[in-house]
């Protein structure tokens, strides 16, 4: 049984076409890294699945129930939960009281306050301090951990990395694996393709909407994936762009 | 010791406005919304509480468990389906609806109870007071109602601050996307803000139907007020709202004092002296409760 | 897009349809009729017209202020009221109550501009209720000034001695006047570039500031515009009414009758005031014998309005902007050549 699964959705943002009749499924326990070039339909990806953007066309489903419908919140408590880009920490709020909002589900599982702050113990020394005060990683962290609250089956990410520095991204990568051996499954939205593929085990290139490329990041080329992200010369006016070099699981 | 007392009956006015006050902020903050249907549903609540009695009798201060929690109910409902309806509207959808709902009550209240002015007799202690100098005497009532005022507003603050609903009011004022994407219901939350609005201001209706009378269209005088309160203390802060609702009374009474016609006029100007020259207020938030 | 440039389609960029000079011509038509209306009319009938153009012209004045600059404003009754004392005050000083018109609409607009100062430290729902409380204020000062009659108020003895079908004839061709010139300017202003400026300002208030429109400057000029239209709307209630007192000159009725009027006809529309206003009218007339129950209804009608038929009439017969009787917008027409 897949955790996640889109089969054939569209989403447009007013007449402009983000996602061309995607499909796609994730295994329970994956991690999955969505890459793609600015404007490929990864956040548009995201946002079908957090439940702040609906299809045009097309369903989702998540543990094999029909959530196309369902709003973000209604997402949470069914165990799907959101870093959005950019963190969207509630900047006046403290540290601590942003956890807590996270659990606002209230789903049973192995996060709690205690268990972030062992997953990232500089959190807890500012646990008291408001967010909009904390570091860009601190913050990143906090967001994180504020997904985690809710004890999610699946964990969606966007953009970790963006505007961190590299020492700080090893960490954050560090504690995802982390999560993923209590048993969440995560999804990566990432334009850092070398952390992305170094922590996924299945892999999927979007590009203007469609997949471009799929696969387990090992058996997958450097010039396949460069190739797959920027989209080929050649390709630009054939009407059907190069699938996927493997087939569909 | 005119001026001393004149102040001293400002404060205590004051408070008033800050129950008026702080669930037009609160309903701001959480939605974007302001209600300027906001005094009339608390002056409705006035009226309420006189029928109550007409059938009932009793001293009117029992009404305030019966007015209260039908206020907070109004209010989930009237954000259910009305208010949330007219949030997806676009800008200008929210202003337009609570003003005809503004203008809905006043005219049925004015056609089923007519223009005159009406009051909550309460008893003796409408005019027992407390001498606390040679010639300065406070009213009971009115002390209560500062009380209750200083009260209400700790309360809220505490709600705000140590309860998970607070905690989820707040996120939903700081940032509404996030907070969806945190499991927070924000329709659940949108109608949580409205019902606590509606019963903070059925409490100042209670207290103005009670200290003064009151008429149909009293409902739009106190809008103003709780307005003008909630940008002299300066938007995002309860404490603010209530140091704007004192400085408000105090405006007026000693206008009053300069010139009996002149109290209101008062109070508006130190508002708009306030937006001129100081518009975030006069508390900057610093720490903000609700934007 | 790039079809469009390379000639493989006819284009044409206009503004008029056949429709709009249809409507022009029409429009040309209704004003002469108009004209001459109190030849044929009554003496009361023409009172009534004035009234209704009255109204109309306050409409025009919200719409331009709401529908084109994106404020809601309940305080325009501090210009209606305003200029309805200018034109007393300027009588009292000697002046023609017919010169003090357009001198009153004037001082309306002036005095809009330290208002704005004001009132756009404000945005949105407290921006309406700030500008209800600066229209109080001009209420409670001119209430004050015992030389304008205070609280009670005070008449226009100016016209007294004027043959009174005379007197309302003329106030009657006023206000027929300044309908058209307040039409013209709205139809004026959102052809020039401000216009553009200010339907970018209102669909996308950060993209325009982005592309360089100056919001705050453009804004502020709607709103004196709207105070001088609804000036003009308060100074001819004081010719038509003979006489001025604060708190019907300054009553925030005048705000609901503006924001129904607006809403039903179609906010943010050249043709939805006048819709508004006929429509307003007759209900008026029509509903007065039941008191406050008619401001109930008009209440209820501004919600289910902005709820259900947010573009208001007008916009429920023209969805696409295609058939607009007045040619604000460019159209771009091109035909596939196949």
């Amino acid at each position: 049984m897949a955790l996640l699964r889109l089969e054939g959705t569209t989403a447009y943002y007013g007449h402009l076409q983000a996602l061309h009749e995607l499909s796609i499924e994730l295994e329970k326990g994956e991690i999955l890294a969505v890459i793609g070039a600015n404007g490929a339909g990864k956040s548009t990806l995201l946002s079908l699945i957090s439940g702040e953007l609906r299809p045009r066309d097309g369903r989702v489903y998540f543990e094999d129930h029909d959530i196309t419908r369902l709003a973000p919140h209604q997402r949470v408590r069914r165990g799907v939960a959101l870093v959005p880009e950019g963190r969207h920490l509630f900047s006046t709020l403290t540290v601590e009281d942003n956890l807590l909002c996270g659990a606002a589900a209230r789903r049973q599982g192995t996060w709690d306050l205690a268990a972030i702050y062992e997953l990232f113990p500089f959190v807890k020394n500012r646990r008291k301090h408001r967010a909009a005060v904390l570091s860009g990683g601190e913050q990143q962290a906090v967001a994180i951990g504020r997904a985690l609250m809710s004890n999610p089956s699946l964990l969606l990410l966007d953009e970790v990395s963006l505007g961190l520095a590299p020492v700080v991204i090893r960490d954050l990568y560090e504690g995802l694996l982390r999560i993923t051996a209590e048993g969440t499954t995560l999804l990566l939205v990432e334009q850092n393709i070398t952390e992305a593929l170094r922590v996924a085990n299945y892999t999927i290139c979007l590009l203007e909407g469609r997949v471009v490329l799929e696969g387990a990041p090992s058996s997958l080329t450097q010039s396949e994936i460069t190739e797959a992200y920027f989209g080929r010369q050649q390709s630009k006016d054939s009407s059907s762009p190069k699938r996927a070099t493997r087939a569909k699981k | 010791m005119i001026w001393t007392n004149a102040v001293i009956q400002g404060l205590l006015l004051g408070g008033l406005y800050a129950i008026f006050a702080c669930g037009l902020s609160l309903m701001f903050g959480v939605m974007r919304l302001v209600n300027l249907a906001h005094g009339d549903l608390g002056v409705l609540g006035a009226y309420f509480a006189i029928i109550l009695v007409e059938h009932l009798g009793g001293n009117p201060l029992w009404t305030f468990a019966a007015v209260i929690p039908v206020a907070a109910l109004v209010g989930y409902l009237l954000q259910r389906f009305l208010l949330d309806h007219a949030l997806n509207g676009g800008e200008l959808s929210p202003i337009l609806v609570t003003f005809g709902l503004s203008i809905i009550i006043e005219n049925l209240l004015q056609q089923t109870f007519g223009a005159n002015d009406q009051s909550l007799n309460i008893g003796a202690l409408s005019y027992q007071s407390w001498k606390i100098a040679s010639d300065i005497y406070v009213g009971r009532l009115n002390v209560i109602i500062f009380v209750v005022a200083v009260l209400v507003i700790v309360a809220l603050q505490l709600f705000l601050s140590r309860t998970p609903a607070g905690r989820a009011l707040r996120a939903t004022a700081d940032n509404r996307r996030a907070a969806a994407l945190s499991g927070i219901d924000p329709k659940r939350t949108r109608a949580m803000a409205t019902a606590i609005a509606l019963a903070t201001v059925a409490v100042g209706g209670l207290f103005l139907a009670m200290r003064s009378s009151f008429a149909p269209t009293s409902g739009s005088a106190d809008l103003l007020f709780a307005f003008e309160a909630v940008i002299i203390g300066g938007l995002g802060n309860l404490w603010g709202t209530l140091v704007g609702g004192l400085v408000l009374g105090v405006a007026q009474t000693v206008g009053s004092q300069i010139n009996p016609a002149d109290g209101i006029l008062i109070g508006d100007l130190v508002f708009l002296a306030v937006l001129a020259f100081r518009p975030q207020g006069l508390i900057a938030s610093r720490s903000v409760a609700v934007r | 897009m790039s079809d469009l440039l390379t000639g493989q389609h006819d284009v044409s960029v206009t503004r008029g349809t056949l429709g709009s000079r249809v409507a022009l011509g029409v429009g040309i038509a209704v004003v002469v009729a108009l004209i001459f209306a109190p030849a044929v009319a009554g003496d009361s009938a023409t009172n009534n017209l004035t009234q209704f153009l009255i109204l109309l012209i306050m409409a025009i004045g919200w719409n331009l202020v709401a529908g084109y600059g994106g404020m809601v404003s309940i305080g325009h009754q501090a210009f209606i009221g305003f200029a309805s004392y200018a034109v007393l005050d300027l009588s009292i000083h000697g002046v023609l109550a017919w010169y003090a018109v357009p001198m009153a609409i004037v001082l309306a607009g002036l005095i809009s501009i330290p208002v704005s100062w004001l009132a756009f430290r404000l945005r949105g729902g407290y921006f309406a209720i700030g500008t209800w409380v600066i229209a109080q204020v001009f209420q409670l000062v001119i209430a004050q000034q015992s030389n304008l009659g205070g609280g009670a108020g005070a008449s226009l003895n100016d016209l007294n001695n004027l043959n009174p079908i005379n007197r309302d004839n003329v106030t009657y061709w006023f206000a027929l006047g300044l309908t058209v010139l307040s039409l013209g300017v709205t139809a004026l202003l959102l052809r020039s570039r401000v216009g553009m400026a200010l339907v970018a300002v209102r669909d996308e208030e950060f993209s325009a500031a982005a592309t360089g429109v100056n919001v705050v400057r453009t804004k502020r000029l709607v709103f004196i515009l709207s105070a001088a239209i609804c000036g003009g709307a308060g100074a001819l209630l004081c010719l038509s009414n003979l006489e001025v007192q604060p708190n019907s000159a300054f009553s925030i009725q005048y705000s609901a009758f503006m924001i129904f009027m607006v809403l039903v006809g179609g906010i943010g529309s050249f043709e939805g005031p006048i819709i508004g206003a006929i429509i307003f009218f007759v209900l008026q007339q029509s509903l007065a014998s039941y008191g406050a129950w008619y401001l109930v209804i008009l209440g209820g009608f501004a919600i289910i309005v902005t709820l259900w038929l947010p573009r208001g009439i007008w916009g429920a017969i023209d969805p696409h902007h295609r058939r607009s009787l007045v040619p604000l917008r460019h159209r771009i027409d091109y035909d596939e050549i196949e």
